[in-house]
């Protein structure tokens, strides 16, 4: 599928640069595009590494194996192929509780940790295991409380009440997310149903 | 608004701190360990460029070659039958597949048809409530190496389409 929407996004947009004439936004965009993607990367170092060296920390001393405990019962509803206290949890957590809060920018490493964790679970395999689907349609749906950068862009063009926004921020995101829940589980089952 | 922007300034300094004494506490070697955990994060960010790169020039070509545009040109009559508003239909369909495109519309919208308005409102509500799935499919499988991603972009568009569903019935019920 992935396949199929890459190939479909270049062919369809040469297809159309060849009828509309805008061929020379093409080639500026292949390389625009690229740029942008390892400028993102280059940027993600800083904060990989700061983030990964501190949740070590956390890991060995045994923080992150008590927030996966705080985590459980949600837990055990969304991730049942995770066993007991395992340090999965503990990223879990650590990766929504930052999105919560709107800082993307903490969730990301703590994301990728919990991936890996789940990977290595997997056995190391490259096909994505059911709890790492979960994961991402969670983070997809981004459980949001207090939307930061939303709220800076209203006060800057200077909102009565740049904050009104985020009670409805809540309920939508909450309908995203259970909705991504339900929508994975539905997948699951199908899956389940196939392999039978 | 006092205390929302209070939290999210202390939360971080706050969590660092957690940590760091909870590793005094516990004996853990802290700067060694954090020096070893940091090493990962190199190795991890180069190992997103390729993938990131890959669909980041095909969004890229599909958006500037105009393709986009004529997407959205088409499929307006129908959307403003089902009572969706033109103009925030941009930004739906461009939320899952750019974050930094979504995020000038979004400025964009809420400049032109001002904060406090409809348009303004649910465009912060759509913004705040859904994630750019191709950036978190292809950055968090792209840092773990999971080539085959079996359902999960398609559970994620999916509940985009709930997002953006949720977002216009609860910004017209409470607003409207």
């Amino acid at each position: 599928m992935v396949n199929i929407i890459w190939v479909s996004l270049f062919i369809i947009g040469l297809l159309f640069a060849a009828v509309n004439g805008t061929m020379d936004k093409v080639n500026e965009a292949l390389f625009q595009g690229a740029k942008e993607a390892v400028t993102i990367c280059f940027g993600l170092i800083s904060v990989l590494t700061f983030w990964l060296g501190l949740m070590k920390i956390a890991e060995k001393s045994g923080l992150l194996r008590g927030l996966s405990r705080l985590l459980q019962p949600v837990a055990r509803f969304l991730f049942p192929e995770v066993p007991k206290d395992h340090p999965a949890l503990g990223y879990i957590l650590s990766n929504m509780s930052a999105n919560m809060f709107g800082l993307g920018n903490a969730a990301t490493p703590m994301g990728i940790k919990a991936m890996e964790e789940l990977k290595r679970l997997n056995g190391g395999k490259n096909e994505a295991s059911r709890s790492m689907i979960t994961l991402l349609a969670i983070n997809t749906a981004s459980i949001t409380l207090i939307p930061t950068t939303v709220i800076s862009i209203r006060i800057q063009y200077g909102s009565v009440s740049p904050t009104e926004i985020v009670g409805t921020t809540i309920l939508a995101t909450a309908c995203s997310t259970a909705g991504a829940v339900l929508v994975d589980r539905y997948f699951h089952y199908r899956r389940m149903k196939k392999r039978m | 608004m006092g205390w929302v922007t209070t939290i999210s300034v202390w939360i971080i300094p706050m969590f660092i701190a957690l940590i760091l004494v909870t590793g005094t506490i516990k004996k853990v070697p802290t700067y060694e360990t954090f020096v070893e955990g940091a090493k990962d994060g190199i190795q991890m960010s180069f190992s997103i460029i390729p993938y990131l790169v890959g669909m980041l020039v095909a969004i890229t070509v599909f958006r500037e070659s105009g393709a986009m545009e004529y997407m959205f040109t088409k499929l307006r009559p129908f959307l403003e039958l089902v009572g969706i508003p033109a103009e925030i239909m941009p930004l739906a369909l461009i939320r899952p597949l750019s974050g930094t495109g979504a995020l000038g519309m979004t400025s964009d919208l809420i400049a032109t048809h001002g904060p406090d308005s409809f348009i303004g409102r649910l465009a912060s509500t759509m913004q705040g409530s859904t994630d750019t799935t191709f950036y978190v499919l292809t950055v968090y499988f792209g840092a773990v190496g999971i080539k085959k991603m079996g359902d999960a972009l398609k559970v994620g568009l999916i509940a985009d389409v709930i997002g953006i569903a949720a977002s216009i019935i609860i910004v017209s019920i409470i607003f409207l």
